[in-house]
């Protein structure tokens, strides 16, 4: 498939043939076989691991075909337009592109448009667009809702979709599926190209991409890129010292840091960002040799991030721990190991991770799991395996959404006239709505014009009306001019700016915000009062206090810093990663690939209650203290798990159990009751039909509704986060809460499209529930029930995250924590 | 908080009411503070609440925000239903009981049936506010700046300084109270047994933290909040409530 049975000489135009020849390269197989599809006119996904030359593969053809065209006396528009995830790798992409541009003096001009791009900039690229624009979802989704999109882009001939992996199964890959179709009609002659990092199922994400007008799937070319070196993958091992609990790796730092040495750069990947923090600091504890080590994730200021990016790419950093912001393929240069701490969750995820190392096909990527306590010692392993067997796992297909929708809807109308029959047939044509009711599109119009109320009061102010000619158009220019303002699918939780605060105030107190260090979820400071300390930006501070949006700090002492206490990760546990997991520990013959102490632990749960079979859920009861305790393994995640312990205490508490509490990580679950829970039936206990009634219920009165409502209502323009002279009483500001609105709609009209989003998104992104009713059809009928007399090896790391979720970090929390685990593993070994 | 020094004459009464409301005395006068968000003062058979802001909903739907148009039947059916309860002599509105100057225009016809049922049989008093100037054009009830009640004041907006006997509303109090396992944002009543400040009553009225400036110099000592739970209203001491 990836080979090209035209050869080179017919495809490369001779000032690209010298091109390559002159920096003593040859143009790769699947770079050629993507110029050939876009000759034979077919859209095509390459299929391409890090450092292949997957972008400029994507790019070739119209390079080509741009620098072979006639001279032109008036403006021709946009060639070529070109999708990034990321801001950042739109503007690095735009550097890489102009390299061949200006080396081969071709007559193409390429800029990037961002959020942070000028405004004159801006501007002239409407009036004057370049041949190829360089652009997020939300611009483009922007330029689309403009008066005049058909006109800017009815000469498109190609649109290149960079990263299409970690878009398409999320809101954002929604809207951009839906401003594609819609280009389309302004372009009829446009070709998709998909640019996509190793994935276990392509047809997946060519069913995203692809024209379902034009035969869907089969209209889209699969081009496979080289697989490249096996990469290198260790697990670190820390014999005799694997804690029991705990998500730091704190006790592996020292043999990080001196892998650290070994290496040109790492990259030390972390899950979370307090995680970062963390590893800096006791990096920079153990740093005898003042190595340059960095930090990098998604709350600090953008400067920051910034200068960090450019020291990387100049080479003068050892090493940059970082969250995910540094996932994706930005090349910065020359890094040769990557250091996963903490459990991967995911091999996808590790995969593309470990490509960051080396991007260079023909050299293997090295990389190094530090896992963090012993069920993801198991879990370290398995990934190890699975990546090693090249198994992979995947995000599965989605159904549109239809508060994206309904933005979309609003940015059609911004623009031009429509009708609701060819709107909807240009709907249909996206792949993530292809099969999108007509019912349902009718009430998302019906949304975007008045709400969509039972009760019509509001149709005299309707946002979007239908015409004498039968066309929909909105009402009117200040109307359209806030749309834009709102356009994109990303809600991120409300975001602090951290500030140092100006002395000065009366009594010594702070006066107001000064420098900005970066930006913190709001979540994140209600856990910590003022007077306390904690790690942010790879320093100490002290929280001074909290105005409206600006978090006041003020540098502390390094001595011994509060750090809000944070649950691991915030991905779960992939189902496929999961299953490994599951044979590892079921495997005996296997257990010789783990350290002995974790060898051992395993060991101690086989002997004193019992290891389950695969396809088995392992479930103990015991007492404890004046407690009855059960503990399952249902290695889910700890949303599903979360949701799980929800509903069985409710039914818990109808059975006269007493649940008094519960406790979930991504492994297991614990809860606790008054009185015992050995004569429960458990068949019947987690029976599916819990994800009935009692599931509704549950979910109805949940703060993860609201949560989710929020985010809908935020897309679906119900409630406008920016608003032109938005209105405050006398300085000071009153909360408009988007509960309020969710309480009233859902007592006067319960089956509201928007409450049908939000139901949706949180049985999806919130709770798990899909994830969770597989698993309770899986462990139907096999459930292994393990009566102890008291707990078990396994039942510690679950139990050890009680004492942390009731004492969130006071003084001396960590003495009476290591207090308490000692006697926990004492108890279990006895 | 800036709090003045000057002594407080009353002293704090709290007692929980089998309805799930709080008795207190403000200023001297029985009080019980409604799970509701209404104040009934016994010793009149009065009914008051604060900021109903009607039709709030399509203030914003005009503007292009198309917010459940469900606001004010919520509103009045929470206002009937205290009204079936306590059967009131007297039922105060006490200010900015509609959102804008063009609110009572925008009534459903059947919203002006249940506000009229309000006032039926009984004395209807409609104490303005900063965004009903006016009172109502065309609805029943008398109108007045403020009022007299059982040796209190009742009035829109608070008068600044320590106000001995003054009811008010106007700054939609609410309290964050935190706790280890996270914190709860509740509409409140704030008191310090000389003057009360009322919850906004109104389905879509937003809450402002009580540890707002626009509380500070109100109180003759660190004032109790009376927080609007699910069940019950919770008493909560100044120290418990956090900032936003």
């Amino acid at each position: 498939m990836a080979d090209s049975a035209v050869p080179a000489a017919d495809l490369l135009p001779p000032q690209f043939a010298d091109w390559f020849a002159k920096r003593g390269w040859s143009p790769r197989a699947h770079q050629l076989a993507m110029i050939e599809r876009a000759q034979a006119l077919r859209d095509a996904l390459l299929i391409a691991p890090t450092g292949g030359g997957k972008t400029l593969a994507g790019f070739l053809p119209s390079l080509i075909e741009l620098a072979e065209r006639p001279p032109a006396n008036a403006p021709r528009g946009l060639h070529t337009l070109y999708i990034s995830p990321l801001k950042a790798l739109a503007v690095d992409v735009e550097r890489n592109l102009n390299a061949p541009i200006l080396q081969m003096g071709l007559p193409i001009v390429a800029e990037s448009r961002t959020g942070d791009t000028g405004v004159s900039r801006r501007q002239r690229q409407r009036v004057k667009p370049p041949d190829i624009l360089l652009t997020t979802p939300e611009q483009l989704a922007l330029l689309c809702a403009w008066e005049g999109a058909r006109l800017y882009f009815e000469n498109l001939r190609c649109i290149v979709l960079d990263e299409i992996h970690t878009l398409h199964a999320s809101k954002r890959g929604d809207l951009l599926a839906l401003d594609i179709a819609r280009i389309q009609q302004f372009a009829p002659d446009l070709r998709r190209v998909g640019l996509s990092a190793t994935v276990d199922d392509p047809e997946v994400i060519k069913a995203w991409m692809s024209d379902h007008s034009k035969g869907g799937n089969a209209s889209v070319d699969l081009v496979r890129g080289p697989p490249g070196a096996e990469p290198i993958v260790d697990v670190l091992l820390s014999e005799g010292r694997v804690p029991w609990a705990g998500h730091t790796a704190q006790h592996a730092m020292a043999e990080v840091y001196e892998t650290i040495k070994t290496a040109r750069i790492a990259l030390v990947f972390v899950n979370t960002r307090f995680q970062a923090e963390f590893a800096f600091q006791e990096l920079w504890r153990l740093n005898e040799d003042s190595l340059p080590i960095a930090l990098h994730h998604g709350s600090l200021a953008a400067e920051q991030r910034r200068k960090v990016e450019a020291a990387m790419a100049r080479g003068e950093l050892r090493a940059v721990v970082c969250t995910s912001t540094l996932d994706l393929g930005i090349d910065w240069g020359d890094v040769d190991l990557v250091i996963q701490l903490a459990s991967p969750k995911g091999a996808s995820r590790m995969v593309q991770r470990i490509g960051r190392a080396n991007h260079r096909l023909d050299e293997p990527s090295r990389a190094i799991f530090v896992p963090a306590n012993r069920f993801e010692m198991l879990e370290c392993q398995a990934a190890r395996e699975a990546i090693a067997e090249n198994r992979l796992d995947g995000d599965p297909p989605r159904v549109g959404a239809l508060d994206v929708l309904a933005q979309h809807v609003m940015g059609c109308a911004c623009s031009e006239p429509f009708d609701i029959l060819k709107l909807y047939d240009e709907v249909r044509s996206s792949g993530p709505y292809r099969d999108l009711l007509w019912e349902d599109f009718e009430q998302v119009v019906d949304f975007v014009s008045t709400g969509g109320y039972a009760l019509k009061n509001y149709d005299r102010f309707r946002r979007i009306v239908n015409g004498p000619d039968g066309l929909w158009r909105v009402r009117n220019l200040e109307t359209a001019q806030r749309h834009r303002l709102n356009v994109g699918a990303i809600v991120s939780p409300a975001m602090l700016s951290v500030r140092i605060a100006m002395r000065g105030g009366p009594n010594g107190l702070a006066r107001g915000g000064g420098r900005k260090v970066g930006e913190i979820e709001e979540g994140m400071v209600e856990m910590l009062e003022p007077g306390e300390t904690f790690v942010f930006a790879g320093q100490v501070w002290r929280l001074m206090g909290v105005t409206n949006l600006d978090v006041l700090v003020q540098p502390a002492p390094a001595s011994d810093p509060k750090m809000p206490s944070w649950g691991g990760s915030k991905f779960a546990l992939s189902t496929y990663l999961a299953l490994r997991v599951r044979q590892l520990m079921t495997d005996q013959a296997h257990w010789q690939v783990l350290p002995s102490d974790v060898r051992e632990w395993l060991e101690a749960q086989r002997d004193r209650s019992l290891i389950p079979g695969a396809d088995e859920m392992l479930l103990e009861t015991f007492p404890r203290g004046r407690r009855h305790f059960m503990v399952v393994y249902p290695f889910e995640g700890r949303l599903a798990h979360t949701t799980l312990a929800m509903l069985l205490t409710r039914r818990l508490e109808r059975l006269g159990a007493g649940p008094l509490g519960f406790v979930c990580n991504d492994y297991a679950m614990a809860i606790w009751a008054l009185n015992p829970l050995d004569e429960v039936d458990f068949a019947e206990l987690f029976d599916q039909d819990m994800l009935g009634d009692d599931l509704e219920s549950w979910l109805a009165d949940s703060f993860m509704m609201k949560r989710a409502f929020k985010g809908c209502a935020i897309i679906a323009g119900l409630i406008e986060r920016r608003f032109p002279g938005d209105q405050q009483k006398s300085g000071r500001q009153i909360t408009f809460s988007t509960d309020l609105i969710y309480d009233v709609l859902r007592r006067h009209q319960p089956d509201h499209l928007l409450l049908r989003c939000a139901r949706d998104d949180a049985a999806t992104g919130l709770i798990d529930v899909a994830r969770l009713g597989a698993m309770l059809a899986r462990i139907k009928g096999r459930i292994r029930h393990s009566p102890l007399d008291h707990l078990s090896p396994f039942s510690v790391p679950i139990l050890l995250e009680i004492g942390k979720e009731r004492s969130p970090g006071h003084a001396g929390e960590a003495m009476i924590l290591r207090e308490a685990e000692e006697d926990l593993i004492a108890e279990a070994l006895q | 908080m800036n709090v003045p020094s000057q002594t407080a004459t009353f002293s704090y009464a709290f007692q929980a009411s089998i309805c799930g409301g709080l008795r207190t005395r403000v200023a001297g006068a029985d009080a019980l503070l409604r799970l509701s968000g209404a104040l009934w003062l016994e010793a009149e058979r009065a009914l008051v609440v604060a900021d109903l802001h009607l039709e709030k909903g399509s203030a914003y739907a005009a503007r292009g925000q198309m917010l459940p148009p469900y606001d004010t039947r919520e509103t009045l059916g929470r206002l009937n239903q205290e009204v079936e309860v306590l059967s009131p002599s007297v039922v105060v509105l006490l200010g900015d009981t509609f959102h804008d100057r063009r609110s009572e225009g925008r009534l459903a016809p059947d919203d002006v049936e249940r506000l009229r049922k309000v006032g039926l049989g009984r004395t209807l008093v409609w104490v303005v506010g900063n965004h009903d100037a006016d009172g109502p054009r065309a609805l029943p009830g008398e109108v007045a700046d403020e009022l007299e009640l059982c040796g209190l004041t009742l009035r829109h907006e608070p008068q600044p300084g320590t106000q001995p006997g003054e009811v008010a509303g106007h700054l939609h109090p609410a309290a964050r109270v935190r706790a280890a396992g996270g914190s709860v944002r509740r509409r409140c009543f704030i008191t310090d047994a000389e003057r009360a400040i009322l919850p906004a009553f109104g389905a879509y009225a937003g809450g402002l933290n009580v540890r707002d400036k626009a509380f500070s110099g109100l109180f003759a000592r660190s004032p109790l909040a009376a927080a609007l739970g699910r069940e019950r209203v919770h008493a909560v001491g100044w120290r418990s409530l956090a900032g936003d």
